[in-house]
């Protein structure tokens, strides 16, 4: 009985009985693999310049390139081969959406957690100011601060922190402010048990799963928000294209007939982000007691 | 018989948690409640070393905050809680593993994502009293002493029942190697047949460790059974303590009397119903209570004194202290209706 029913067993069983999410997830771990990988799957290295032809811009997809292989996805304006521009831009989306979704969660926790166990001034300080930002929409705070900071990925990762880290710190806080009035929190303290046990051993764990549900969403969030900075052209250098960039290279030619430009890239992020919403839904389903059978 | 826990004249107001915008809408005049309440008003109390002192009273008259400050999970806003002459909080920490608590609800007393030997033996570590490397066979040892499988400390709290959960909370405050414990209701929320088996566990190990308790409960005959003196709380204050047999036999104060009586009995050959003396009135707010005597809008024996002065702790001959203006007429009411 003790070998079956570790939680973490349990949670993978239930997870399982739901086809779609289980066909998200391999989607997920699907496109991880592929970013992880680009430089091995991809027929080209979309980056090294000397690789890129001219002559091969703008080609619709099928076509035998200068390289002597078949753009199966044809070529964006620089003659980049957009099946590869795509897992390259996939692990750059990816990367910026992870670095950015952890560390705001890392810094929203502590936030969110902080103000529930403390309390009193430093309390009302913290979730006014988490207020106040999110009043303000996400993508113009980011547009503010990659406008101040410049462009870069250490920018862009910064940006997207400020502009999602409100959303776990309120997370964190409800979660907190609930567990800490339970009886297992009070005979921690009582026995007594210093802060620090109390909240890593204690407190932190059980609010693991509500933020495990906002991660999962806010980094897909964040992996659309740095796509539409891009496309705006405010996120990365034009020589490390990510998605939105991509699609962003793409649009001017989308009345042209060479639709292929934009719309791959933009398939590839919104299967990305559907998926991992998908998963994210299914982890929020399991965790919300209400929903449970 | 010296006192090893010394309850000193505590008091515990709890204020209304106000922020900034419910203070700015009471000074426009809303209707915000800014009345505190104090939930633990001027209480004296000792308890002896090995003594079982059972404290019981309504729900809401603050014996669970009195066992809390007694804990040291509270800190009292006057007075001071000594353990052994030392005091259990320090600047609102709680400076002794000396008393240790049982809670009322082993469903939500235990964290629900800690294996039951790590919420075991974390105290202990912590403090010293075992090392990580020992820790599994302390944890075995206590578990076997409060009859649970020494095998199951990896299991996890939703694995048990009520019972086994509490016998693992039981262990849990006995692994700090406590001198005293506080238990608040710890057996409220269990099925009776479940209460007999907890009640007599705590029997068994009060007396092989020689700890002394404090056992609180609305259960007045688990109270009669476990305690060797009794305190009753109305509304904060303590009314009367005592040895549980006069306590019980022929209480000192109308209250304790009305209680008592309100206890269903079984009477043999009743040729009727048998009427109940319920109490009159319903507990005054907390938040409002009566001038002098907490008791005088419901007491029988109410004369004006008590609606003006405080009945002030009165000790009787056979080591029973008393709070009332009357206790000479309710004592003679007793002994009549025990005659």
């Amino acid at each position: 009985m003790s070998k079956q029913s570790t939680p973490l067993r349990l949670f993978w069983a239930e997870f399982r009985e739901n086809r779609i999410a289980v066909i998200a997830l391999v989607v997920v771990v699907l496109l991880i693999l592929l970013a992880l990988l680009a430089s091995v799957v991809s027929p080209q290295n979309p980056y090294d310049l000397a690789n890129l032809s001219l002559m091969d811009s703008r080609r619709p997809p099928g076509f035998v390139g200068s390289g002597g292989y078949t753009h199966i996805l044809g070529t964006d304006p620089q003659g980049r081969d957009l099946l590869s521009a795509i897992f390259y831009g996939l692990q750059i989306s990816i990367q910026i959406g992870l670095a950015a979704g952890l560390v705001s969660l890392t810094i929203g926790t502590f936030l969110g957690i902080t103000a529930a166990y403390v309390g009193g001034r430093i309390e009302a300080l913290i979730m006014r100011l988490v207020d106040l930002q999110l009043s303000f929409p996400a993508i113009l705070l980011a547009l503010v601060i990659v406008a101040l900071l410049g462009q870069g990925k250490a920018q862009l990762i910064g940006a997207l922190v400020a502009a999602q880290y409100a959303y776990f710190a309120r997370t964190a806080y409800g979660a907190a402010k609930a567990e800490r009035g339970k009886d297992y929190i009070e005979a921690a303290v009582a026995t007594p048990l210093s802060t620090r046990l109390v909240v890593m051993r204690h407190l932190l764990p059980n609010c693991t799963p509500p933020l495990i549900v906002v991660a999962t969403v806010q980094i897909a969030n964040s992996i659309s928000l740095e796509a539409t900075l891009s496309f705006l052209g405010l996120g990365l250098p034009v020589t490390e294209p990510s998605l939105g960039m991509l699609i962003s290279n793409g649009f001017p030619y989308m009345m042209s007939g060479r639709y292929w430009i934009s719309v791959y890239p933009g398939v590839a992020l919104i299967i990305l982000i559907v998926a991992i919403n998908i998963v994210g839904d299914q982890i929020r389903d399991q965790f919300n007691p209400r929903l449970r059978r | 018989m010296s006192a090893f826990l010394t309850v000193d004249d505590v008091s515990r107001v709890f204020g209304p948690n106000l922020n900034t915008g419910e203070k700015i809408a009471a000074r426009l005049g809303a209707q915000v409640e800014t009345r505190s309440v104090r939930a633990v008003s001027d209480v004296s109390l000792t308890v002896s070393k090995g003594e079982t002192l059972g404290l019981v009273g309504e729900s809401g008259c603050g014996k669970s905050t009195l066992g809390r400050l007694m804990a040291g999970i509270l800190a009292p806003t006057s007075g001071t809680v000594l353990i052994d002459g030392a005091p259990v909080m320090v600047n609102g920490v709680k400076a002794t593993t000396r008393v240790q608590t049982v809670f009322q609800d082993p469903f939500a007393s235990l964290d629900p994502r800690m294996k039951v030997g790590d919420t075991v033996s974390e105290g202990p570590i912590a403090h010293g009293l075992t090392t990580r490397a020992q820790a599994k066979a302390y944890v075995a040892g206590w578990f076997e002493k409060v009859g649970l499988d020494p095998g199951w400390t990896d299991r996890f709290p939703h694995q048990f029942s009520g019972g086994q959960r509490q016998r693992v909370a039981i262990a849990r405050a006995l692994a700090m190697q406590p001198d005293m414990l506080i238990c608040d209701e710890p057996v409220a929320s269990l099925d009776v047949s479940i209460q007999a088996q907890i009640i007599n566990l705590f029997l068994e190990l009060t007396r092989d460790l020689e700890l002394t308790t404090v056992f609180i409960s609305h259960d007045l005959s688990v109270v009669q059974h476990v305690s060797d003196r009794v305190a009753v709380m109305y509304l904060g204050r303590i009314v009367e303590v005592g040895p549980v047999a006069q306590v019980f036999n022929n209480p000192a104060h109308p209250y304790t009397d009305a209680l008592f009586g309100s206890v269903p009995k079984l009477v043999l050959d009743a040729d009727e119903l048998v009427h109940f003396d319920t109490i009159t009135g319903e507990v005054p707010s907390p938040l409002a209570p009566p001038s002098g005597c907490y008791f005088h809008p419901r007491c029988p024996l109410a004369t004006p004194v008590c609606s003006s002065d405080v009945p002030c702790m009165q000790s009787l001959p056979d080591m029973r202290t008393v709070a009332c203006h009357h206790f000479k007429e309710q004592f003679a009411k007793s002994f009549g209706k025990a005659g």
